[in-house]
Parts: structure tokens; sequence; C-alpha cells
């Protein structure tokens, strides 16, 4: 399985030299060098690694767990009638903080899938389908209650900017499989909606680790990477031949002061002259056939988050570590019945199809596939801005991770009957980053980076756990 | 091998050489405190909350009173036995720290307890000691070169001329010496040579750009508040304030007291309270469901961090939940030192406030000018004018009149209203009357066309035949929306259902020469001079009186009012009522406007009966609206438009302002908000450091200013002058720039840091004596290449036995390549700038969507430091080169090497130009052949000449893409598009072309972008 997707990458790199013709840019470089640039800090690991990469799917704007994963007849059951106070006491509330607190049911049916019988949305057919194959989490919970600090609490583990993202953290320690492509790779898509929250560059900043291990976003439109292409006239050829002159002219110099960042700086143009051709050919799925289209759901070039599904899968392929992809326009403070079903279904199909794509390519048993939002929302309605919705909530949400040692068809945690709180198994996304971290073979409480005179950990210094129990 | 790789095999080597031998004499701070903080500081430190076995290791009498040691003999010491124990459960650190000490430091702590286990208190926190320096030389090298002596290196040669000027340039003023300059430093063999470049560089209204690019990071200055929408708030005055304190060398003790207090000063200035806008840099939000004391929280410990890591190199922020767990900060220090900020009047959620005006000589004048012309014709307004006495009378008759008449009006209280652009958010209250106010956001983001159209639904009695528009006169100078007070209703229909109800006749209190009534009644609503205005007459209400042609048939009839204001510039009616009437026609409005509630009140008095105050206001009331002083109030309105518009214009800067209400400020349990049950704390100093005894009043921002400032404080001087080394240097003398606490590093030449910090105090906090210093030493002059063996003894030249090479900074990167090709445009300071950045870099931005709009003319071509600064999307060409988002405080950037670079540089339209715009230099201002031209071009770029093999590479390198682009014109075309500078037509495109790739190439290199 490991030596199909070397393989591929391969013969990928092969393709991609084609383009550089009688300039010999190789010889220029000590392979090695590029190598030391995509090792990771943390050598032989100590933990087995289960998981060789990251599928993240954030649904920003925090997705209604009540409509989608966690089934409250209770809370039917309590509809139009006061929330009880002892739920809400004293809580943390965002747009409804001060205002009347009244139940609101399940807008949505739910019934059982799979083998596993795991209740899911009616909304969600397609993971309804592979609902054997994933671990729902209904015990999760979060510090921040606001779109910004909570992004960057599930991202970072702090609320404070300027903290490393996880997949910073991630290539940092591990590396980059991949020469020719970036390690932590960033994708967006939009809901066809109303108004999607707005989401900072910060959120796949590397903060304090070095640069190299930013996020880079790769866009639907323009230059899939910022600057990738050539300036207009600027053929391939012509772009090689200023290529070959910097790097020549930077080797003369080299000659002459004994500076290693000369050699980093030749290896780094030999990267970005690969990455000219290898992006493209990235982003270009004409090839991928129709039944593969067909089965995310996705045309060439629509930019859909079933599109960055199918990217998502390439780069697995060629070796990217981390790979996440936002789908935005989850925030539904109003218009839920309304909007909710047209965001499910810009993602259902695409997430399952994810699922069976990789599990075909032999690959899902070494990538660990995440789906969360940044929050979840109240078992209260909103009525304060249209049509009922729900408001932001950091007490309860859900979320599923699969693959990658994952246990399969199993529900992990639970909320109290008007699904307010967790209560059973309550989790945290600390605890989700160690089991992260820990999937990946590193152990999360060893694993940090002196900043500001603290052993800074993504999973943070209160003692973060593993969740043991939904690992296979 | 190559040389680069034997070159990192060394410096792997030198990582992992073998440990250094224990020292003969151990020195606490040197040697053990490091390994205690990292180790055993955690469980056994400050923070009584996390302390172990009830055991501190960080004050001597504690540890030895619980038995931690014996001083004398290891031997016997616990300590020791628990650090060599081979036993799991005994062994410390315990292995699930993930902790493990060295055999060296192991043999470190047990020498050190041997010999008495000395304790020092932490470096940063004694008080810098001065070392003795012989008179006429130089204190850096001086001490630099002692140090080397000690470990056995000698210092390199100076570097060579060219070398010189150029790192002189690019670290003082941050841009390229121009190669005559380079020429004529190097034929200047007197020895005062050197020490006038210095000189001339410091003098440099450059100096102040280059200066300023540090202090943006540490007080972490952007354009946008951070959070969320990440909308604009106005700083931009704060930014120049900092250049210009550079360029005019203001005292570092004079800047402090200036940013954190400067509008507490007795002599605060326009300029003092700019530079207090530096509390006011911090993140903010508008995010719905944000809760005020969550916000306040954050903002309360973004300050304390902000001044921990900008004055005192503190890492204060774990003390928001906790005593710090190395450092002697403890929770009280950190909420005590927030609430030095608790004075400050700011919105805590929500839009800032658009800030002072901030105005220069000029533009002092002319708000001086306009408030005098407005004083001098108010008071001619007010003036006493009995000759109006008997029109004055008249008026009186007539509104009484029509006060009278107006019983026969009801006001239509049952009002809805929408405005169809939502220029104008308009509220309708229970009684009907509309109000109007200029979105403020719409305004700003400049979506505001500055017209609208109000859509009023009300509902008609049966038999109407007029309907009355009163403009009300509110809180506001005039009754219309437009700086000068004015509306202009271009037209006004009426439908009921789908029909339209046609009005027969329009009249007005007041008509505006040239905007009658009837303009609002004759069909034409998209005629900008057609329209019903009333200038001269915005002091009082005015209304519009519509006969309908016919009486209204059903009753409750649904009404829809359109009223159109086309005219601009916001010239909508601020306030409205509706009325409606059944008297038979002619429905005329009255001689006179209807005059406001108690002016009627007054009129409807017997005249003998009336107070002197109700004959005053009646007076004043007729002022209003007397034909007599028709022009009178014109020109009062239009001076006050123009006081309005300066205003609206005029650069302005949120800064501290000092409430008289201070917020209450607690310590928060875990750094929890909600938990409201710690003790309230007061502005106090942090307890562990010398402070000056103040009783009897509250402790201010000023204090705090001052305590920075001090000579007892041992922290900002040093602080201060570390991160100059690092500028200077490449590295702080203590690496770790923004932490002197003990999980720092302890500095590599104590003395020096020492001295400088000393020096710095006892110039005045001279910034420019101590570059002065730093600059003409010898140390600094040195060459930064390196020699094998001096590699290997300081791989990472912490020692200074030598320079350091390294990239420039990503501004500076822009600024050499615009430099090089011609395009700088020099100019110092104004609002933020928009060079080109890629198309939808800001889609993820919300609340309002937006597009980065390319500036243009020279706007394009300014320095880096005054580019646009988006802290959740900064500039991508900056973030490649590492400029950090600036939220928050950075002390130090990193210096990466990144392939984003070279995409940056080679592809960036910015370069391209700059490639382009270089290759037409080289052909206009250079002769020859092509060597002789590819010279000259190294030299514009390099400051020197290039070697043969360098002209190879390059003339080969432009054979080829000329022989290219001869066979491909419109790729040439296509490459010379790039950028919005002019091409000349008088040049050979594909030479122009393949000479565009040769500068391209140059500006990639890596010694382009490096300062050495």
């Amino acid at each position: 399985m490991h030596s199909t997707s070397a393989q591929t990458r391969r013969a990928f790199l092969g393709r991609t030299t084609q383009g550089l013709g009688s300039v010999a840019l190789a010889s220029l470089l000590q392979p090695q060098l590029l190598n030391a640039a995509s090792r990771g800090v943390l050598g032989t690991l100590p933990l087995p690694q289960k998981a060789k990469r990251v599928i993240w799917l954030t649904m920003a704007g925090g997705p209604s767990q009540l409509e989608l994963f966690d089934h409250k007849p209770k809370l039917a059951e309590m509809d139009g009638k006061p929330m009880p106070e002892s739920f809400t006491k004293g809580q943390q509330l965002a747009q409804l903080q001060g205002q009347k607190l009244v139940c609101k049911g399940p807008m949505f049916r739910f019934q059982k899938y799979g083998k596993c019988q795991t209740e899911l949305s009616e909304l969600l057919p397609h993971i309804g389908g592979v609902a054997d194959d994933i671990c729902l989490v209904r015990s999760m919970t979060t510090d921040a209650i606001n779109h910004d600090p909570a992004h960057m609490f599930m991202n970072t583990g702090a609320q404070i900017a300027g903290r490393p993202s996880m997949g910073s953290w991630v290539t940092y320690g591990l590396g980059c499989e991949a020469d020719d492509l970036p390690g932590f790779v960033v994708m967006m898509s939009t809901g066809k909606g109303r108004n999607p929250q707005p989401i900072a560059a910060r959120q796949w900043n590397s903060g304090f680790l070095p640069s190299k291990y930013q996020g880079v976003q790769l866009r639907s439109l323009g230059d899939p990477v910022l600057y990738l292409t050539s300036p207009n006239g600027v053929t391939r050829e012509r772009q090689g031949r200023d290529f070959a002159a910097i790097n020549a002219l930077n080797k003369q110099h080299a000659a002459l002061c004994d500076d290693p960042e000369i050699a980093t700086r030749i290896a780094q143009y030999e990267m970005a002259f690969q990455m000219q051709a290898s992006v493209p050919e990235l982003m270009d799925i004409r090839g991928e056939g129709a039944k593969t289209l067909e089965l995310y759901g996705c045309q060439p070039g629509d930019g859909s988050f079933a599109s960055n599904c199918l990217l998502a899968r390439r780069l697995a392929e060629r070796g990217t570590r981390f790979i996440q992809l936002y789908h935005r326009d989850w925030d539904h403070h109003s218009l839920l019945k309304e909007e909710l079903p047209l965001r499910a279904k810009e993602v259902d199909q695409a997430c399952a199809a994810l699922i069976k794509d990789l599990k075909q390519r032999g690959m899902f048993d070494d990538t660990l596939i995440v789906f969360s939002g940044e929050f979840g929302r109240t078992p209260m309605a909103q009525g304060n801005k249209g049509p009922i919705g729900r408001d932001h909530h950091n007490k309860a949400m859900s979320m599923w991770l699969a693959g990658a040692g994952i246990q399969r068809g199993v529900t992990f945690g639970s909320t109290d009957d008007l699904g307010y709180a967790a209560q059973e198994n309550t989790t945290t996304v600390h605890d989700l980053h160690a089991t992260m971290l820990h999937q990946l073979g590193i152990q999360h409480d060893a694993f940090s980076f002196k900043f500001q005179g603290l052993d800074a950990r993504l999973s943070g210094v209160e003692g973060a756990k593993v969740i043991q129990k939904i690992l296979a | 091998m190559t040389k680069p790789t034997c070159l990192l095999l060394l410096a792997t080597l030198g990582l992992h050489a073998a440990e250094p031998p224990v020292p003969a004499k151990i020195e606490f701070n040197r040697d053990v405190q490091p390994i205690l903080s990292d180790n055993c500081f955690y469980c056994h430190g400050n923070d009584p909350k996390h302390r172990e076995a009830d055991l501190r290791l960080d004050i001597r009498d504690e540890a030895v009173k619980a038995e931690a040691f014996i001083p004398g003999k290891a031997a016997k010491s616990e300590l020791v036995s628990r650090i060599f124990t081979a036993d799991a459960d005994d062994l410390m650190p315990p292995p699930d720290s993930h902790k493990k000490l060295t055999q060296r430091q192991k043999d470190i702590l047990k020498k050190w307890i041997d010999q008495g286990a000395a304790y020092q208190q932490h470096w940063s926190y004694e008080k810098p000691v001065k070392a003795a320096i012989p008179a006429g030389k130089n204190g850096v090298d001086v001490l630099v070169q002692q140090r080397l002596a000690q470990i056995g290196l000698k210092p390199s040669p100076q570097a060579d001329a060219r070398t010189l000027i150029r790192r002189l340039y690019l670290d003082l003023i941050g841009l390229p010496p121009k190669p005559e300059e380079v020429a004529a430093f190097e034929k200047d063999a007197s020895p005062a040579a050197y020490a006038k470049l210095v000189e001339s560089l410091l003098k440099n209204p450059h100096y102040g750009e280059r200066m300023a690019i540090g202090w943006l990071d540490v007080v972490r200055f952007a354009d946008t508040i951070g959070y969320h929408s990440d909308n604009p708030h106005n700083v931009w005055p704060y930014r120049d304030y900092v250049i210009q304190s550079f360029n005019s060398n203001k005292h570092f003790d004079r800047f402090t007291l200036e940013q954190i207090a400067g509008d507490l000063l007795p002599d605060a200035t326009q300029e003092t309270r700019v530079g207090s806008a530096f509390n006011r840099l911090l993140l903010s939000t508008e995010e719905g469901g944000a809760q005020a004391k969550d916000y306040e929280q954050r903002m309360l410990t973004d300050r304390v961090r902000a001044v921990g890591n900008a004055w005192m190199g503190q890492t204060t922020g774990c003390c928001q939940c906790h005593d710090h767990k190395f450092d002697p900060w403890t929770q009280r220090d950190f909420y005590s030192l927030g609430a030095f900020f608790a004075d400050i009047k700011e919105p805590i959620l929500g839009r800032r406030e658009p800030g002072i005006l901030v105005l220069d000589a000029a533009g002092q004048k002319r708000q001086a000018d306009i408030a005098e012309r407005l004083t001098l014709l108010q008071a001619e307004f007010a003036k006493p004018r009995p000759e109006l006495a008997p029109a004055q009378a008249e008026w009186e008759k007539q509104a009484l009149e029509a006060v009278t008449a107006s019983g026969m009006w009801q006001p239509l209280k049952q009002v809805t209203a929408s405005s169809a652009k939502k220029n104008v958010t308009l509220k309708a209250d229970k009684e009907g009357v509309v109000r109007g106010t200029i979105d403020a956001k719409r305004n700003e983001r400049k979506q505001n066309d500055g017209t609208d159209t109000y859509t009023l639904s009300t509902k008609l009695a049966l038999g109407t035949t007029g309907i009355r528009i009163e403009a009300l006169k509110e809180k506001l100078p005039g009754i219309g929306l437009a700086s000068n007070g004015n509306f202009v209703l271009s037209e006004v229909t009426l439908t009921g259902g789908k029909n339209k109800l046609p009005v027969a006749f329009a009249s007005a209190t007041y008509e505006q020469k040239t905007f009658p009534a009837a303009t609002a009644i004759d069909g034409i609503a998209d005629k900008k001079e057609n329209g019903w205005g009333v200038l001269g007459a915005t002091g009082a209400d005015q209304s519009l009186y519509l006969e309908l042609a016919a009486p209204v048939t059903e009753a409750n009839a649904a009404v829809k009012l359109t009223l159109t204001f086309g005219w601009g510039e916001n010239h909508e009616i601020a306030n409205l009522r509706l009325s409606s009437t059944n008297s038979p026609k002619p429905i005329r409005a009255p001689g006179t406007s209807l005059p406001a509630a108690e002016i009627a009140g007054i009129l409807k008095t017997e005249p003998e009966k009336r107070t002197l105050e109700q004959k005053q206001k009646l007076t004043a009331a007729y002022k209003q609206i007397a034909p007599e002083l028709n022009d009178l109030r014109a020109k009062i309105a239009t001076v006050e438009k123009e006081k309005a518009d300066f205003e609206n214009n005029a650069p302005k800067c949120i800064v501290s302002i000092s409430d008289t209400t201070k917020r209450t400020v607690r310590i928060l349990p875990r750094g929890n908000w909600m938990d409201e049950s710690g003790e309230v704390v007061k502005a106090d100093l942090p307890g562990y450091l010398p402070k000056p005894k103040i009783e009897g009043r509250d402790l201010t921002r000023l204090d705090l200013a001052q305590w920075l400032v001090s000579k007892d404080n041992p922290l900002t001087a040093r602080t201060v002058m570390n991160r100059l080394w690092k500028q200077f240097f490449g590295t702080g003398l203590s690496k770790v720039l923004d932490d002197l606490g003990a999980q720092g590093e302890p500095p590599v030449n104590p003395a020096l840091l020492d001295w400088l910090a000393c020096e710095f105090m006892d110039s005045g906090w001279d910034m420019q004596h101590m570059i002065r210093i730093i600059a003409n030493s010898a140390t600094y002059q040195q060459v930064s290449t390196s020699t094998k063996a001096l590699t290997a003894a300081d791989p990472y030249n912490r020692e200074c036995a030598r320079q350091s090479p390294f990239r420039l900074d990503a501004e500076l990167v822009r600024d050499n390549a615009l430099t090089i090709s011609g395009l700088l445009v020099p100019k110092i300071g104004g609002p933020s700038v928009k060079p080109y950045q890629p198309a939808k870099y800001w889609e993820n931005l919300n609340f309002p969507t937006r597009e980065w709009q390319n500036d243009s003319g020279e706007s394009l071509y300014r320095r880096g430091l005054y580019t646009w600064w988006q802290r959740s999307f900064t500039h991508p060409s900056m973030l490649a080169f590492d400029a950090p988002s600036r939220e928050e405080c950075v002390a130090e950037r990193n210096r990466s090497n990144i392939p984003q670079q070279a995409l940056v540089l080679l592809n960036d339209p910015t370069y391209v130009e700059a490639a382009r715009v270089f290759a037409a230099r080289i052909l206009t201002e250079s002769n020859g052949d092509a060597n002789q031209r590819i010279t000259w071009a190294v030299q514009q770029a390099l400051q020197r000449k290039p070697s043969s093999e360098e002209l190879k590479t390059l003339s080969a390198l432009f054979a080829q893409q000329l022989a290219d682009y001869k066979k491909d014109p419109a790729a040439t075309v296509e490459l010379l598009k790039t950028g919005a500078a002019p091409v000349s037509p008088n040049l050979n495109s594909s030479e122009l072309a393949a000479w565009a790739h040769v500068a391209r190439v140059i500006l990639n290199l890596h010694e382009t972008i490096t300062r050495s």
C-alpha cells in the first residue's frame, strides 16, 4: 500500500521534470539538501505511526449537531417550552445572552444507518452509507464561543494569535513526503448560502514555528498558489533559463562566502520551479475519469467542497502531510431549516466519496480524517435574527473521525437529554489534538517548542488525554 | 562534497560536538539557573498552585530548609541522589515530564552544591553594572575583545569599503547605496570618512523609516482591528509619529512616556497624543455575539503582554491564569499592570471611533481659519437686530395662524420607513417620527454614493385631501443630513395599492432659491439640480404641503410615499413626520413655517404675559427664518459645511483618552472572565522589581511609563539594547529577544549588554548615540565571511569574532528592488498604500466582503513599511519574507528561506515590473556591448563588478532570451505590459524583454537580498 503511493509520486515527479528540457537544474543541487528541508524534527517516532497523513474537514460556522448528529427526542417534546434554568444559569452564550431561552426540537428526522445502527440525520444519507467506517463523537466541547477565537482554539489549541496551527505542528514534527508540494495545504470552499463568516489566514499560520511550516492555500480562483504562475509572456523554458542562471550565480557566490543559507536558497528555487509544474498538474482533475467525478459529485474547476475532497485525495497520494479543507457558511443563527439541508448536501456525498476512494486505493488505513466545526449550536432557539436558528454553543458539539487506527462504526460519548452539555466521556479540543498526534506516532506531551520560556505544545499544558476508547 | 554541504556538516557537528567541560568555578546564573529553570521550576518554582512536595528550588533558603540539598555536601544531598538515581520512581525530573538531564548538567549541579550552592539573583533583575572602559576606546570593542581573548578567538579583519558602505546603508536607512556613492566612499582615504558616513546616514530622513520597522513589530502596528471582520481602524499617523521620533532622535525615555501616557503629560500636544495611540493598537472585535466581559479581559491581557514584551523583555502571558512558573511574576502583578489601562476610553466591542484630527501646520492653519470665519459670522448673526421687530410682529401673527390652522392636520403615527440603498438608516418611533442616520460603515467603506430613496408606508383616512411632510429640527445643526444641514427632495410620489395618487399642488414653508417645492412633484426624479431645497432656513422645521388631486375614497387606505433624494452628498431629510388633513381645497403651506411646539406655545400666550426668556426665544426663532437674514444664514451654513468637510477628510488617529470612570479590574481565577470572585486590584507595579513609593493617590499610566524608563528598572535598557544589537549583528546578545527571564538565554557577553544598557541610560536614552558607538566599532566593521576554524569554534557567531550575513527584512526586500529599478517613490509618511496584490486574496474576509483595490500612481512604488497591514490577511508578498501579522508583539522575526520567496521575486508583478523598468535603465543609462551593460547593471544592484564567470552566465542568458523573444514578439508585449509603469516606445521590445530577464535574475540573487 505504501509502495503504491510512493510509486505514484515517482511517476508524478517524472512527469513534471520533463518540462525542464535542457535546463538540468537537478544537477545544481545535492538532493540530500532538499530532503533535509522536508524532513521533520522528530526522527524516529516513539509510537507506532497509524496515520501517515491527516485530512481535516472544517465545517466553518458551526454546524448544528442537533439536526445532524445528536438526536434528542426529549428536546422535541420540550419544543417551544422554556429551557430549564438549571441548564443555562451562569453560562456563556453568544447572541442569546440576556434573551428568553426557549427549547427548539430537532428540525429534521434521524434514522439508523449501517450495521452499527448509528443514528444520523436524514440530511446525511451518504455519510450514513459509510457509518460503519466512522467514529462519531457526540461529547466534544470547546473553550471559545465566537467564531474567530473558536477557530484559533481548534487549529492551534490556544485563543491567542501567534500560535502554530496543527498542520504546522505536524509538518514540523514529521516533515513532508512530497518533494515538490507543500507539506501543509489548505483549501477553501463556500456554500451557496448567504453570508459566510470570515476566515483569517492566521488559521493556517506557523506562528512561532519556522515559516516553512506555514499552510499553503491552494485556491480555486486565480493562481492556485499565490505567485505560482510565471509572468505573461514568460514560457516555462524562459522561466527555466532564469532559474538556471539564478542558481548558477548563487552557486558561484557560495564559493566565495561560506554561507549555508545560499545552499538552502538554491534548493528552494529548485522546489519553486518544480511547484510551478506540479501544482497545476495536481489541480487538474480532468484526467480523473467520469466515474471518480461522479463518485464525488464534482466538475473540474467548480471550486466546490467535492472538488476539494478529490484534490485532498490527490494531495494525499503525492505525500502532502496535512490537508485541511474549509467549507464555509454553517453559521445558522436563522433560517436553519432552510439553509442546513443545502450545506449538508454540499458536503455529504463528497465526504463519503473521500472515504470510499481512499479505501479503494488502500489509503484509508493510514489516513486520518476528521470532520468538525469550530463549536456546536444551542438546543435553544434563536429567533431574534429572522426565521428560527440556533446560537453558538461550546458545551456540546459533535464531530467524527475515520481511518488510521480509529474504531469504525462506533459512537463515543453523549450529551444530556436536551443536548445542552456533554455528559458521558466528555472530551476536549486538547484531547482531540493529543489523539491526532498519537495516531501520527507522536507523543503529544513530549512534542514541544520553546516559546517565551514555555514548552509550548499543541495539546496545551493542562494534561490533555489521548481518547483511548476510540482507538482500534 | 560541495562547500555548502561541508559547512552544513560542520554546523551539525558544532551542534552535537562534545559538551564543553564543567567549569572550575560554577556560576549560578550562567551554569545552574538555566538547568533548574528548564527542568525543575515547573513543579518547584514560583507558582504555589502547581508546586509539588511543597518544595521550591528558586529560593535558596526554602530549598535548604526543605533539605533539598546541604550546601557543601553534594554526596549527602537529596537533590543529587535524585538526579543520579537509576530508580524511575525516584528519578528527577520524573520520566513523565519528558525532561532529562545530561551528564554535564548533573555534574554541574553536584559541583555547585559541593562549592556551597550559592545563588545569584536572576541576571536581568540585577542592576546592570557598567564596566570601566579606557578613555578613547570603544566600549563595544573593548568588551567583545576581552571576551574573545578569554575563549581564544581573534577578531576578523575589517571588511572592504564596498561591503561597509552597503552594510551601513542597509542597516541605517534600509536602502542600498548608489554605485557613485560607493565609488566616492572607496576613494575617500581620510580616516574620518567612515564616521562621516555614519553621521550622514543618521541625518538621512530614511533613517526613521528603517528604525520604525522593528518598533512597529514590537508594538503590533497594523491598519486593521484583527478579529473576525478585521475592519480598518485609524492609526497610520502613529506610524508616522514613530518615523519622526526616530528622525528627530527623540530620546527613548520621552518616546516611552509619550506612547504610554502621551495624553497625561502636562505638556501634551497633538504629537504626544498620537504617540499614545500605542495603547490602542491591540486587537478588537466587531463580531456579533461577542461578550463585553470576554473582550475586556482579552484587551487587558493584550496590553499587559505588549508592555511586558516591548519594554521589559518579559513573558507575562502565563500570568493571565496563574503565577509565572519560571519568573517571579504573580497573577496579581499581571492584573495590577493591566489596571493601569483601565482608564482608557474605548468601546470594548464594535467599531472604533474615528479618532482625533491629526493636522500638519497647513491643516492647523486651515482649521483655525475656518473657526475664525465661523465665529465672526456667528457673532454677526447673534447681534441684536431691533430693525427686524416689525417683520417679527408680522411673522408672529402668521405663525399663530399657522398654529391654529394646524389643528386641521392629524399626525400619522403608524408609519414604517425603509431606505432603498441603506446609505441612510431609518427608524420610525411610536409617534410616527422617522429618524435617519447616515450608515457609518457604508460611509467609511466608501459604499455610500450620497443619495438614497425613502419609502414610507402609512394609512390615510377617508376623505383625505392633503398630506404634509415636516422636516423636523432636532439635535442636528440642520434639518437635512448634508454637512450644511440642507436636503434636496428630488421627487415625492404617492401610491395607493398599485395606483399612483396624483398630487395637484405642492407648496412649502420655505423654498431655497431655484429649489422650489413644485419641482418635487414634476415627475423628474433623476436630475441633480431639480428638487425642493431649504438652504438658508435649515435652522427651523420646514414643511412640504401636498394637495391631492382627488380626496381619498376608502377608509384606512394604505399609501406609500416614495421620497427620492438625488442631489448627492447625503442631501436627505434627517427627521420627518407625516400628517394628513381633510380640509377643503386649496391645501397650501402657511406663509411661514409651522413653529416648533415650544414656540407655538409661546405664541399662544398673550404678548404681555410673555416672560423675557420667552421673548428672547421668539426673537431667536424668528432669526432662523427671517428673510432679511437669508444671506447670512446661507453663509454660516456654507462655512459649517466647509468645517464638516475639512474634518471628514482630515487624517485621524485613535488615541488614549483618559476616562474619569475606570473599568474595574479583578484577578480572574484561571483567567476565566465569567468568574467574578477574584479580588479587585488597582494599578500597581510588579512586586519583584525596585519601584518608587507613591502614596495617597492612584497610580497612573504616567507613573508606569516613568518607572519603565527609570534608572532603577533593570530591564528596559537591556531589552532595548539587546534588540538593537540584533539589528546590527543578526542575533541578540541574549538570543531570546522577548524573554530576558529565567527561560531566556543568559547573554553570551553579559558585561557588554550591561555596558550598552548603562551607556544608553547615561546618555539620556539617546538612541543615535548608541548606534554611533556600535556602527563605529571595529567589531561592527569586520568581514562577515568566516574561516573553517572560526565556524567550528563559534558556528552561530555569537561571540562576534566576525560580522554575520543575513537576509533583508520583508519591507527592505521590496525597497531594495524598487530602488535598483529606479521606481521607488521616496516620500515619507501618509496613509497606508495598496501596491499590487493577487486578486481574491481577501475572498474569505466578510462583514463586509472586500476586494483589494490596487492603488495607482506613486502609491504603487512606496517603501514596504507603508503597505496596508491587514492583520488577518497580511500582504502575501511580505508574508513570504516573514513579515508578521502584527496580531501579537513580535520582537524577533523569523528569517526563513522558503520556495514562496522565489515565487514572489520571480512572479509578483511588483518584481516583474521592477525588472522590466530596471531593464529600460540598462538600455538607456548604460552603453556598450552586452557585457558592459551587464557590468553596469550588477553595479547598480550589488555595488560591485561582476566576475568573469558571472558575466559569462548572464551574457549567455541574455543571448538565449533575446534570440527566443525575437521569434515571439507577442510574448514581449505580454511581458512588458506587467505593471503600470509606462514602456518607452523608443526601445526595441525584444531587447527590452531579454534585458528584463537579466534584470530579474539580478534582483533574485541571494546576494541582492542579503546584507553581509
